[in-house]
């Protein structure tokens, strides 16, 4: 079987500044400043050597990687979010490059990192068809022989001559997917982007996928969506803080995924940790965890319906925070739902010195599965002052709820919710 | 149509992009087109009068000039009647302004673009200007009628206009290039660009002739490569009767040169960070 794509000890770095209030891009004129202050130190201490900048820091996005995918294969790409899945496919796609290492590709590439991109709103169907082809890379004779082949797959012949920006979502996101669905290539790059549309559409896409991969091309695909990756690839690759920590057959990846996202969850986390990417200015939360009920044990497994006790530390030193928030997503990122004190107000005090605050929930209303947690800090005025996302995981598992025996299917909603039937 | 495999087969490293990139940007030739048809098309789109804006707006400034500078200021013009005096220069300058300023800025307006897809970077900044190099064909043409009105007709110098064109198209391009791939990392571009262009207006002979230049300082005057393409410009729309010489349109060439190689060559050595930074 021949190799189609090849990676080889490939690295991405970033560099993270921090402490930047205003702007996220520099300004050429902080730029001088910054040189201007080098040459002086340099002057100034000529014998020490230059410390890194306490506002600059590295960050690895991906190290070391290692694997290779075979032509024809449909490779599935899982990892929590910030793993690094979405720079792979960045570099993979030509749209950044590596800070060191190898890919050796065999094929043409086309990738779709986002559904639509370049569509311009004022542009008509027809038009953004033709432009969006040029964009991903076909000349317009391609377009051309294809072209009603790609109407027919996005189904919006009537609105063919409207501008995009009159199309309702889903029309944009068929016309799109349609296009890209129609490249020449013998890999297919696919980011999360079936996440959008309806249900039907997505397993028309799915299935066009599906049958591009019956013709022998090569498929890559990241998602978090286990069924999706389960229903369309034979291989998946784990990645995990930049490294790659598994790649085998589909099943067996996402078992180790799975119970991996829990393993490694020991239902506490530390937030005061440096290396923990918070997303506020501050760093006030110090830990989270979740809590028996009534006990100071901490767990990684939760039933549905029981009392659970959600442990909050933080260090709050000179300011004072208005509220605390606590989100409950799923796997794909998703919320699911989220309480805060400043939601029920339960509890009105500001918090100020250290403290430990803990949030019960007295039916843990979460079926099945692997969840995360994000927690925040703050003040009405200023928003976040705090903010981690992903803070800790956990495994939740559906007991007798309803105490009748009957559980909640897959695929039947996240949430159990007791309800009472009568006949009026 | 079938092309053999081994066409595909190439490498992603660090640093070594270089030997696709010309291959690609041939490759990706008709995106050039595309993205200036998308331009074009898209401004005009929900307007009452629609395409007629790109006749008025080239009209409506030269008249404002000829107000201004002949009626008002009294200027020479070297015995040309002074709207084509005016409106030669104003064709090159306007090209330059509005290329200049829009290949500035047409990375930032394509940020969805650079962080989504590949494709050479280069071909953005360079469509942007072939967007304006069809505004001035539009100008050109108005200028034919104004010619026809005063029954001025051109000579043979006419011929030579193209190469005055491509000594501005690379000016436009040299110093478009450069200040898109600084404007990525360097916001501040966004200030600077409109600054240079108004401030262009005045330092070139657009409403006025060269030869009002005291002598010691036309050689500095002519580190503008504006200066000989408006010039160049006159020249060649007037045949000859205003002045042109040698030397600046050497020190244009060397300047325009400069600046698209430095511009390309920036432009290149950032190109890779684009998405990381945009």
């Amino acid at each position: 079987m021949t190799v189609a794509i090849k990676v080889e000890n490939l690295s991405k770095k970033y560099i993270i500044s921090h402490e930047k209030k205003t702007a996220s891009y520099e300004t050429f004129s902080d730029s001088l400043i910054q040189t201007g202050k080098n040459i002086g130190n340099r002057i100034l201490h000529p014998f020490q050597r230059s410390e890194n900048d306490p506002q600059k820091e590295e960050f690895w996005a991906l190290k070391d990687i290692n694997f290779e995918i075979n032509q024809g294969d449909k490779v599935g790409i899982i990892g929590r979010n910030g793993a690094g899945k979405s720079t792979l496919l960045k570099i993979l796609s030509r749209i950044t490059e590596p800070t060191s290492g190898k890919i050796h590709i065999n094929g043409r590439i086309a990738s779709l990192l986002e559904v639509g991109t370049g569509f311009h709103p004022e542009l008509t169907g027809r038009e953004n068809i033709y432009l969006n082809g040029a964009i991903l890379g076909m000349t317009r004779k391609e377009i051309k022989l294809k072209f009603d082949e790609i109407v027919a797959f996005s189904e919006v012949e009537k609105f063919l001559d409207t501008p995009v920006k009159r199309y309702s979502s889903g029309m944009y996101v068929r016309l799109a997917f349609a296009v890209a669905a129609h490249l020449e290539s013998e890999i297919l790059v696919v980011d999360e982007v079936l996440a959008v549309g309806d249900a039907e559409f997505q397993k028309k896409c799915m299935g066009k996928m599906d049958e591009l991969g019956g013709e022998g091309k090569t498929v890559v695909f990241v998602s978090h969506k286990m069924s999706a990756i389960r229903n369309l690839c034979n291989r998946v690759v784990v990645v995990n803080k930049g490294k790659v920590v598994n790649s085998s057959p589909t099943d067996e990846a996402i078992d180790f995924y799975l119970s991996q996202c829990v393993k490694l969850s020991k239902g506490y986390v530390d937030l005061s940790d440096k290396k923990v990417a918070r997303q506020g200015k501050r760093k006030l939360l110090v830990s989270l965890g979740l809590l028996e009920a009534g006990s100071e044990k901490y767990r990684r497994l939760v039933k549905t319906g029981e009392v659970l006790d959600i442990e909050v530390k933080f260090n709050v030193l000179e300011s004072l925070v208005d509220y605390c928030f606590i989100a409950f997503c799923d796997l794909s990122g998703e919320r699911v739902f989220s309480t805060g004190t400043h939601f029920d107000k339960t509890f009105c005090q500001k918090l100020q010195g250290m403290g430990r605050l803990i949030c019960r929930i007295d039916e843990f209303p979460l079926v099945d599965g692997e969840y995360t947690l994000d927690i925040a800090l703050g003040t009405k005025t200023n928003g976040n002052l705090d903010y981690v996302s992903n803070a800790l995981s956990f495994r939740v598992e559906l007991n007798d709820y309803f105490n009748t025996g009957e559980v909640v299917l897959p695929g039947q909603g996240s949430l159990a919710v007791k309800s009472s039937w009568s006949m009026k | 149509m079938t092309i053999s495999k081994q066409n595909f087969q190439f490498t992603i490293e660090a640093g070594k992009a270089e030997r696709h990139y010309w291959q690609d940007l041939w490759r990706y030739r008709e995106l050039f087109y595309i993205l200036a048809w998308r331009d074009i098309s898209v401004r005009y789109k929900q307007t009452v009068i629609g395409v007629l804006w790109a006749v008025l707006r080239p009209l409506l400034t030269m008249m404002i000039f000829v107000v201004v500078f002949s009626k008002i200021a009294k200027l020479p013009s070297e015995g040309v009647p002074y709207p084509i005096f005016v409106f030669a220069a104003m064709l090159p300058w306007t090209f330059f302004a509005s290329s200049f300023s829009d290949a500035s800025n047409s990375l930032i307006g394509n940020s969805n673009l650079i962080s989504k897809v590949y494709f050479p970077r280069l071909i953005i900044p360079v469509a942007s200007v072939f967007v304006s190099l069809v505004d001035f064909i539009i100008s050109f043409v108005i200028l034919l009628f104004l010619m026809a009105y005063y029954s001025y007709w051109p000579t043979w110098h006419i011929v030579t206009l193209p190469l005055f064109l491509g000594l501005g198209f690379f000016a436009t391009l040299g110093a478009g290039v450069f200040v898109a791939s600084l404007n990525v990392k360097y916001r501040d571009f966004r200030f600077v660009v409109p600054f240079i262009v108004q401030l262009g207006l005045y330092i070139s002979p657009v409403g006025f002739s060269t030869t009002i230049v005291p002598e010691k300082y036309q050689l500095l005057y002519y580190l503008n490569p504006m200066v000989a393409v408006i010039d160049g410009f006159r020249w060649a729309i007037s045949g000859g009767s205003t002045a042109l010489n040698s030397t600046e349109i050497l020190v244009s060439g060397v300047v325009v040169t400069t600046l698209c190689l430095v511009g390309i060559v920036n432009f290149r050595k950032t190109e890779k960070t684009f998405a990381d930074v945009i």
